[in-house]
């Protein structure tokens, strides 16, 4: 499926972010250089499986929370 | 009794220390403490990536998943809704679905909003978590937590990070006797002494952080806790001697020289 470039905002754990380009999920990941196995993803308050990661697109709007563990008891 | 080993959530452990990750001055230190502990099962928080900062580090690089059993919390949550939600995000990086759930009530004590924690324990409990709640050392609300199919119960000793000491022992025989599932004993405790303590009393098991992670040299007493631990259990299957309020001699009282 060929990328149709975008460009748009969306609030990335809760500050403004501008998409450019592909707005597919593994792309948004690997531009901030977060690995699988290492965060989860909630978009719009609904976690996305992780198996689902390659199907998903952002939409202007999107409310996108990635999270990754920290040190904690 | 060496060979001893320690069931939760029909998996096998031969360490019956759970230790925290928190509070540790960087990533490698939490690895030796961590490896000192002889734990194998590590709890973590579970918090937003840092965008503005992004540091390609990340704990699980040093904390690895295949060696060690992960447990993310939800601490500093304070509804049912923020628990679950944190819940349902930790299951999704992919270390399994064990989670130690808080639901604090108070802000200054830490203490557990107990009947919240119940109605999320079911939520995750029903949506097949593996919970482990941290709960007050109250035997009813223990019984409820076990009877709605969490795998464990984890009363705390004392306030978090208080180090204070087991407050209530007598509350936690009773937990401990009554109990169906695992009892660990998380938060609160400062020294060895007190882990060793709560072993002795029964408990199946301790959650520890703030009492190495807060220690002048946190590996060294990561060991003394590993230490504390094996001793307090081997101790309660060896079965104490009653305490007595008078002497009563280790001596023999015949033969002696007049």
């Amino acid at each position: 499926m060929p990328e149709i470039p975008s460009h748009f905002a969306i609030q990335l754990n809760g500050e403004q972010y501008t998409i450019e380009g592909d707005a597919s999920l593994p792309a948004l990941l690997e531009r901030l250089k977060m690995r699988r196995g290492r965060v989860a993803v909630e978009i719009n308050q609904a976690v996305v499986p992780r198996a689902q990661y390659d199907a998903v697109r952002l939409k202007p709007g999107d409310t996108v929370e990635v999270i990754n563990f920290v040190g904690g008891g | 009794m060496e060979h001893e080993h320690f069931e939760l959530a029909g998996k096998v452990f031969h360490s019956r220390l759970i230790v925290g990750t928190g509070k540790y001055r960087d990533f490698a230190e939490t690895r030796a403490a961590v490896e000192a502990s002889g734990a194998e099962i590590v709890t973590v928080a579970v918090r937003r990536v840092n965008i503005a900062d992004r540091k390609s580090e990340n704990l699980l690089d040093y904390i690895d998943p295949k060696r060690y059993q992960i447990l993310p919390n939800t601490a500093g949550c304070y509804t049912v809704e923020e628990a679950v939600r944190t819940c349902r995000l930790a299951r999704e990086v992919g270390v399994g679905d064990m989670v130690k759930l808080e639901v604090i009530g108070d802000q200054k004590t830490l203490f557990p909003d107990v009947p919240a924690t119940i109605e999320a324990a079911k939520i995750l409990v029903k949506e097949g978590f593996k919970v482990l709640p941290y709960v007050t050392d109250d035997p009813v609300a223990c019984l409820r937590l076990a009877e709605i199919g969490c795998v464990a119960v984890m009363p705390l000793a004392a306030p978090i990070g208080s180090g204070m000491g087991i407050r209530n022992p007598f509350n936690l025989r009773i937990i401990i006797e009554q109990a169906t599932v695992p009892v660990i004993v998380d938060a609160g405790v400062g020294t060895a002494s007190d882990a060793a303590e709560a072993m002795e009393l029964g408990s199946d098991g301790l959650l520890i952080n703030s009492a190495i992670a807060g220690a002048k040299d946190p590996i060294a007493m990561a060991r003394a806790m590993k230490l504390a631990i094996e001793a307090g259990r081997i101790a309660y299957l060896a079965g104490r001697i009653e305490q007595k309020l008078y002497a009563t001699a280790s001596s023999p009282l015949s033969g002696l020289i007049r």
